[in-house]
């Protein structure tokens, strides 16, 4: 056991692991975050906390995790590469641990000129492959990045996000394999809305046997309206929504019913798809909707770690 | 080569304020190439002064020069009979030119005509694009001669983020991928070995990071003794 | 009351539509003064700027239709040189519709004593050159 996390335990046993998300609010009262956890528990075993999604000003990833922590719930910490330097993340990890967070996600971040506080300096310190490296060795060695010995050594999962959706996709299964090489324990995906490309990097992540090595946990958004799937498909930068996926929203009577039972189809069928460990769902503005889509999908109740 | 746009004219005018005798100095090199403070930008912004001058009845007086190079102090002390007839010096050239005029003539006051932006080159006529990132270890033979320093948003290192679309980067459809042209590059140079590889944190004491950098080359450095030889001959 | 004008012509086209609009008795203002040049590409901002300088109340410049010029691209450089000194001439509080760039066809002789017209009526809408008694 590296941290002794819920996920990590359940991923060990060979469990299909469902994670949700909580986006913090932008506001220093953290009920939202409890409201949420409260509503929440035991639909998933654990929730993503982001950080700073889009560069737009929220409250900590770490405090938001220590509250979800306060009402039994487990979190998934997302640290940036975009905010913090090593000193920041090392110093973050270490409280964190200390806190009991047992679940952190390395990803780059969005770029800050997205957000609301475009004139800032950026960070990029490291990419999220050397931070990776950098908290793995935390863990496994004791040490600060140079050497010097911790005290005691940070308890932590380490997750990073991959995303198949993205060009050039030749790369994007090496670039897996170096996150995996770096230290990531388990991987989530961006959102999938093409499952024909998600397949085919699949296909080629386990031909080379990198789901042996790393959990990976197969992204989803359920779409609210044609409105969002148009969004997503010419707005987001690396998503990729088929034309046939936004005509099915678009015909629907009731799209927030369609939505639903098209994120129920994709966990069913990513079930049944080799090296698939899980599901990370992220009802975007919608976190009330995750309970009915893993009861529909047959995926409750989730087991004990 | 360096590469400076100009100030706004209004706020060139306003920064002025207070000034009746402005020696305009320009460059020939970097910023002459950007079209930004060579003798030909120099002349526009001298003639703009005087019309604003005409108008406005202030009376200035304005001298233009343009040399070499600014930046270097063999040039830039034969301004000394120019910069004398001056309360102040606007100079068109980058910011380090600027400085060294300052420098060199410490009570003139001298007004920056220029925002000097990076260290770029010419992609086509009109038009000047950033290209290195100046961090002081260079890593051109691991990414396909492509810096990813300066050229991807992030300063990634370890390939593109999940952002990189159809080779675009994530901030602006019109601005290329640093990767995804790292990545065609040694595709075409049949390295692409060179993407599996881990490249771990950088050290960026030889960048601005780590403080105002000074470069010393020794076999180049002058001796005092040497110094008082020139200095005789001179 | 008419203005100062001053108007750069090219040789091919500006300058010959003028001379055409002579020959053919047609009649314009005579506060015009004509400056010829080899190709509209020769005006430089600083022509311009200095035209305003010595108290014109309006500026043009007149060269070849588009596609025609004498020297392929002459007339396009000459019109990014007036936009760009219509940009300082904003910058400095002067009206950027005194200054104008046309383009003419040499068989043209109607059109010059238009554009004389058409600057004429600018002038009169605008006032004389901001610099007043002491152009």
């Amino acid at each position: 056991m590296k941290a002794g996390s819920n996920i990590e335990k359940l991923f060990d046993r060979g469990e299909f692991v469902v994670t949700g998300e909580i986006g913090p609010p932008m506001s220093s009262d953290a009920s939202p975050v409890r409201e949420h956890a409260r509503f929440l528990k035991g639909y998933a075993d654990a929730f993503n906390l982001t950080d700073n999604q889009t560069a737009i000003v929220r409250m900590s990833s770490l405090a938001s995790a220590v509250v979800c922590l306060e009402e039994g719930v487990e979190p998934v910490m997302q640290m940036t590469c975009r905010d913090r330097n090593r000193i920041a993340m090392q110093s973050d990890l270490l409280g964190a641990s200390a806190l009991g967070v047992r679940n952190l996600l390395c990803i780059a971040g969005d770029h800050q000129t997205f957000g609301n506080q475009r004139e800032s300096k950026n960070v990029y310190d490291l990419d999220s492959i050397q931070q990776l490296m950098v908290l793995s060795r935390m863990r496994d060695e004791g040490k600060v990045w140079g050497d010097n010995d911790l005290d005691e050594a940070p308890k932590v999962y380490l997750g990073a996000a991959a995303n198949p959706f993205a060009d050039p996709f030749e790369f994007r299964v090496t670039r897996l394999a170096k996150k995996v090489k770096a230290g990531a324990d388990f991987i989530q995906t961006q959102a999938i809305f093409d499952m024909d490309r998600f397949e085919r990097w699949m296909a080629e992540v386990t031909s080379r046997g990198l789901h042996e090595r790393t959990h990976i946990m197969a992204g989803l958004v359920p779409l609210k309206s044609v409105g969002a799937a148009r969004y997503m498909k010419n707005r987001v930068s690396g998503m990729i929504v088929p034309d046939q996926l936004v005509d099915r929203m678009k015909a629907a009577e009731d799209p927030k019913e369609e939505g639903i039972r098209i994120c129920v189809e994709q966990i069913e069928h990513l079930l049944t798809i080799e090296g698939v460990h899980g599901v990370h769902i992220m009802p975007v503005a919608w976190e009330k909707k995750l309970p009915e889509i893993v009861e529909r999908a047959g995926l409750l109740p989730r087991p004990t770690p | 080569m360096i590469i400076g746009e100009q100030k706004p004219l209004k706020e060139i005018i306003s920064n002025l304020e207070g000034h009746e005798t402005i020696l305009v100095a320009g460059c020939r090199s970097c910023v002459a190439i950007c079209l930004a403070g060579g003798e030909k930008e120099v002349g526009i912004m001298a003639e703009s002064l005087r019309l604003h001058s005409d108008i406005n009845d202030l009376g200035w007086e304005i001298a233009e020069t343009t040399v070499e190079r600014q930046c270097e102090s063999e040039w830039v002390l034969e301004l000394a009979p120019l910069v004398e007839e001056a309360d102040c010096v606007l100079s068109m050239a980058c910011g380090v030119g600027a400085q060294t005029v300052q420098a060199l003539f410490p009570d003139t006051r001298v007004i920056p005509g220029l925002n000097t932006s990076n260290m770029g080159a010419p992609e086509e006529q009109g038009m000047w694009s950033e290209k290195c990132g100046g961090c002081g270890d260079c890593v051109l033979h691991l990414t396909g001669g492509i810096c990813p320093i300066a050229r991807c948003a992030k300063s990634l290192l370890n390939g593109p983020c999940g952002g990189s679309q159809d080779g675009m980067c994530e901030i602006d459809p019109d601005t290329p991928c640093a990767w995804d042209e790292i990545f065609q590059s040694l595709k075409r140079l049949g390295r692409l070995d060179l993407m599996e590889e881990v490249i771990p944190p950088k050290s960026w004491i030889p960048s601005r990071n780590g403080g105002p950098r000074k470069i010393v080359k020794e076999s180049a450095v002058l001796t005092e003794e040497e110094k008082h030889t020139k200095e005789g001959l001179d | 009351m008419t203005g100062r004008i001053v108007g750069f012509c090219c040789s091919y086209c500006g300058y010959a539509s003028a001379d055409l609009a002579g020959r053919q008795g047609l009649e314009y203002s005579p506060d015009v003064m004509i400056v010829k040049l080899p190709c509209s590409g020769r005006i430089d901002v600083l022509h311009i700027l200095r035209a305003f300088r010595q108290g014109a109340d309006a500026v043009f410049v007149a060269g070849c239709l588009e596609g025609n010029c004498n020297f392929a691209n002459g007339n396009y450089e000459a019109r990014k040189r007036v936009n760009e000194a219509k940009g300082i001439l904003e910058s400095l509080g002067i009206d950027p519709r005194r200054l104008e760039m046309f383009n003419v066809a040499s068989n043209q002789g109607w059109r010059f004593p238009r554009i004389v017209e058409e600057m004429v009526s600018r002038v009169e809408e605008l006032g004389p050159s901001p610099l007043g008694e002491n152009g």
